[in-house]
């Protein structure tokens, strides 16, 4: 017996090269097949690729990771299957069966294997099913996700072999969820109760679905109404996140609409100019950003996640030093007339717009958003995405900013002094002219930082700036003309409003609904929510 | 420069004329000399619909100029006469006016929105002229003096929705078509909702939301799509959202992590224009529905992307579907003056029919009796460098149908310009034409 063992043995030790090689035969075999067009012949081919990788051979993930990227590429003269590295006009091209790198090539002798949305939900699950037990950590948590996403019943000896071998509490209960998933879809009945139970744990809106059609399908009556009963349950505590979710959304809308109206709460609200260039100062804030991150592209890569803070100080110079020169150049000669200024600030956005449109042409430019600001994570079932947390809390900071600057600093002291009483100012020696200028640029620079923010979430074209004027003259008017608090619960409440309209009536009817209670409020409260009280406002 | 010079010595010319009053000959001496053809670009240059219309204006001018290196049209030299109706419907009709009894075109290239080109429809027919139409458009039209060169219904959201339907396209069984509200995407939407019904997809299964233009807040929809996709059945998105709305939603759809895979959007109005503001990365795999691409690999589409990045001195600057459709009427027009041997409007039209022009995509387009044309339909999958890869086509050439078969008031309407029928809206039940009285 010994004897037999040991020859054995020494047999697969003498046989395991040629069993390499055997495989990487194998896999060459089918990934040539993945040149065909038929998908269903591909879907094949990758099961076929995925099984090479179950027993063993190490690059079959790599290679349909490839695919699945959209990296496998094949030479346009004789087929040569490639994985391309980096991509650009010179492509850096590696071995797909050995990993060793091929060297550079011009991109246009290469055509990429064509891969779509069937295919790449069939390469996630084999992926998933080969990597159950990579070493790395995230890879594991994909695989369950896309295993939870497929399950498949056939799955299930793989994933409960991984389950034990896991060590990482996260990843292990991703796992058991993914476990539970394929459980449901087999035909074991009591298998599927417990994966009721797991399922019903996770409570989210894919367990939904997952246990939803358990109802119709379940092995048992008893599966299908303890289904019943956890899709009720999940469906009644969603429906108390999706309320949290609606603020959420309501806030982040609120404070979009705050970033956009602070600059306007100074220059209309303080001054009492009617500005409609306010949007246009937005847009050049953005296009700012746009330039700053073009010149960050071009020169210094490595500093592209801070590229937001660079435009920032910019953005507040230069729209602001253009709101400057607007008011000395125009609007100082128009003070007391309302509806030249209104006419003449129209004018220059449209002048604005008209330059932007020559400078950088009528299309869409691309602002990028750095790492820190995409993406998103949850908290329960509260989906929190990155790039609105961050508009909040910039949001806020602006507007605080705002006020201490407002209240503390001696410039903020002197055009109080001006806007309450302009006479009295001027004869304790305020160069009122000056404080004129600075607050209408203060303003046109606030509206300019608004417009990096903006650009984050928005498109940036010269249109960019009309999009705001309507809203942010709403939350200034409804907050109260002349008060930077009135300004934020205005913008927060009318967000609010909004969000939680748009599900019930619709986005149309909603925006419609906002602006009549907004007329009948200010019909009711001319002054809007905080009503500025004293002598000066009667003028 | 040249044309102001031109048109003073005109204005001289003219004054002069009227002096003296020995018109007729004097004009007919001056046709007999060699007059420059002139063909209108009606296209907005400012406002919001620029962003757009601009690339088509170049398209134009790049096209035209081309023909003149060619030695211009029947011995004469092209002159494109640019006016800028400012994203402004009614100025679109005034422009348009403009460019007929002022400028004299023989032709006018342009539009945009349905708005604009409803706007300058009573126009054309008044002074009889011709407009070539570029974008896709809802249908139900169908008029003598306009020729539609972008996709009907047919030639675009009903193919979308079939791949859709199809086990590549991800098997969808449910349907969310969500558009921008106005004209294009409540029709277009209308025409889907009643061929998806037509196909067995129950009215439960169709979720329709309307957005503001420019509606750029899309966090509650996006979750709604989201909600309504978890119902337990493949779901997927139809688009008509329209410009500047698409970036903010597609952004939306990257943060809040829908995959192409588990809900793909197939848009109608996205092309490579729209997609250059977006990094696309998290979008791979998300559809669209054209009838040309710039990634199109044929030697004609080749030559053509050379030849606009040499014109516009941008190697950056993408093709996109409305240019080759301006590319194809352009080219028609040419052949249909060559044919009918002289720039007369009546002439012209009737020539056009039967005209055909290989278009980029490496076939051929034919102008109907509808006055639209054949196309190819071709699915692209957006990637991540900001163009499309197409992953499917129809077999073969797709005939524009300009009264959908899906809806009620249209069914039984057929649109035939030749004799005898001559007639935009036949109904070949009653064997009548309706003429004016529109069918809605």
């Amino acid at each position: 017996m010994q004897r037999l063992i040991k020859f054995f043995l020494l047999f697969a030790f003498l046989a395991l090269p040629f069993m390499q090689a055997a495989q990487a035969d194998e896999l060459s075999t089918f990934v040539e097949q993945l040149k065909e067009k038929s998908t269903s012949k591909k879907i094949k081919t990758i099961r076929a690729i995925g099984a090479i990788g179950a027993s063993g051979s190490e690059r079959a993930a790599p290679v349909l990771e490839a695919y699945l990227g959209g990296k496998l590429f094949q030479k346009k003269t004789d087929g040569t299957i490639v994985i391309i590295v980096k991509g650009g006009e010179g492509l850096l091209l590696s071995d797909p069966y050995s990993g060793k790198s091929l060297g550079t090539s011009p991109k246009n002798k290469y055509k990429k294997i064509r891969v779509n949305n069937r295919l790449r939900g069939v390469i996630r699950s084999v992926l998933g099913g080969l990597q159950l037990q990579h070493r790395d950590r995230l890879k594991r948590l994909e695989a369950a996700a896309s295993m939870f996403k497929s399950h498949n019943p056939k799955s299930i000896p793989a994933l409960q072999e991984a389950l034990k071998a896991e060590t990482d509490e996260d990843v292990k209960t991703r796992m058991g969820e993914a476990l539970a998933a394929a459980q449901l879809s087999s035909t074991d009945a009591s298998a599927q109760l417990s994966a009721i139970k797991v399922l019903e744990a996770r409570g989210d809106k894919t367990a939904l679905t997952l246990l939803q059609a358990a109802m119709q399908k379940g092995a048992s009556t008893e599966v299908k109404s303890q289904a019943e009963g956890a899709v009720r349950r999940i469906k009644k505590s969603l429906a108390y996140w999706e309320i949290g979710q609606t603020i959420f959304y309501g806030l982040s809308l609120g404070s979009v609409l705050l970033l956009a109206a602070i600059g306007l709460a100074i220059t209309f609200g303080v001054m009492g100019v009617i500005n409609m260039a306010h949007g246009e100062m937005i847009m050049i804030g953005a296009y700012t950003t746009f330039v700053v991150q073009e010149v960050i592209r071009t020169s210094a890569p490595a500093l592209f996640d801070v590229s937001l803070l660079i435009a920032l100080p910019l953005a507040f110079i230069i729209a602001g030093s253009i709101g400057v020169a607007i008011e000395r150049g125009i609007i100082r000669f128009l003070y007391g007339r309302p509806l030249e200024t209104l006419l003449a600030t129209w004018g220059i956005s449209l002048v604005l717009q008209q330059a932007v449109r020559s400078i950088f042409g009528p299309t869409n430019q691309e602002v990028g958003n750095p790492s820190w600001m995409s993406g998103s994570f949850e908290v329960g079932q509260l989906i929190i995405t990155n790039n609105r947390l961050w508009i909040m809390v910039f949001a806020l900071a602006v507007l605080f900013t705002l006020m201490a600057v407002l209240k503390y600093t001696s410039f903020g002291l002197r055009m109080r002094a001006v806007t309450q009483n302009r006479a009295m100012a001027g004869s304790m020696g305020i160069r009122t002219g000056w404080v004129d200028a600075l607050t209408f640029g203060l303003g046109s620079g606030v509206a300019g930082i608004a417009g990096v923010a903006l650009s984050q979430i928005d498109n940036v074209s010269p249109n960019l700036g009309q999009a705001y004027i309507v809203d942010s003259f709403m939350v200034v008017v409804f907050g109260g003309v002349g008060n930077l608090w009135g300004t934020l619960v205005g913008a927060v409440s009318l967000g609010v409003l909004n969000k939680f309209l748009e599900p019930a009536v619709g986005a149309v009817l909603g925006k419609i609904l906002v602006l009549v209670l907004i007329i009948l409020f200010i019909q009711k409260r001319p002054r809007g929510l905080f009503a500025q009280k004293g002598r000066a406002v009667e003028q | 420069m040249n044309s102001l010079k031109q048109l003073a010595l005109g204005a001289i010319a003219a004054t002069a004329l009227l002096g003296a009053t020995w018109s007729t000959d004097a004009q007919a001496a001056a046709h007999a000399k060699k007059e420059t053809i002139k063909v209108g670009v009606l296209h907005s240059l400012s406002g919001t619909m620029a962003i757009s219309e601009t690339t088509l204006k170049d398209a134009m001018l790049m096209l035209i100029e081309e023909q003149n290196k060619k030695g211009g049209l029947l011995g004469r030299k092209l002159e494109a006469v640019v006016v800028d109706p400012a994203s402004n419907w009614p100025l679109f009709a005034e422009k348009a006016r403009e460019l007929i009894s002022k400028s004299k075109v023989d032709a006018v290239f342009g539009c945009w929105t349905s708005v604009s080109r409803k706007s300058v429809l009573p126009v054309f027919k008044e002074l009889n002229n011709i407009l070539f139409y570029p974008v896709q458009y809802e249908g139900e039209e169908s008029e003598r003096n306009v020729f539609y060169t972008g996709a009907a219904p047919n030639q675009q959201a009903i193919p979308a929705v079939d791949y859709l339907m199809s086990e590549d396209g991800g098997a969808v069984k449910r349907w969310v078509l969500a558009g921008t509200d106005y004209v294009y995407p409540r029709t277009t939407n209308k025409i889907l909702k009643a061929y998806l019904i037509a196909k067995g997809v129950a009215e439960k299964d169709i979720m329709v939301n309307y957005t503001p233009f420019g509606h750029s807040d899309w966090q509650t929809i996006v979750a709604s799509i989201k909600k309504f996709a978890s119902e337990g059945k493949k779901t997927g998105v139809v688009s008509t959202i329209n410009g500047d709305a698409n970036v903010p939603f597609y952004k939306e759809l990257a943060n809040q992590g829908i995959k192409a895979e588990d809900i793909p959007v197939v848009a109608l109005s996205v092309g490579e224009e729209e997609l250059a503001g977006i990094d696309t990365k998290p979008l791979v795999g998300h559809l669209a529905a054209w009838n040309y691409f710039q990634s199109v690999d044929s030697p004609e589409n080749a030559a053509f992307i050379k030849k606009w990045k040499a014109y516009t001195k941008n190697p950056k600057r993408v093709s996109n579907d409305p240019m080759e459709a301006h590319y194809i009427g352009f080219k028609m027009w040419v052949k249909a003056v060559e044919k009918a041997g002289t720039t007369d409007t009546d002439k012209v039209i009737d020539a056009m029919v039967g005209i055909e022009v290989p278009n980029l995509t490496g076939g051929t387009s034919i102008m109907a009796k509808n006055h639209h044309i054949t196309k190819p339909v071709l699915i692209g999958e957006i990637q991540d460098d900001g163009q499309f890869d197409v992953v499917w086509k129809t077999k073969g050439l797709v005939a524009g149908d300009a009264w959908s078969n899906f809806l009620p008031g249209s069914k039984d309407l057929i649109s035939d310009w030749t004799k005898p029928v001559s007639c935009g809206n036949y109904n070949t039940k009653d064997k009548k034409c309706l003429g004016a009285v529109m069918a809605k």
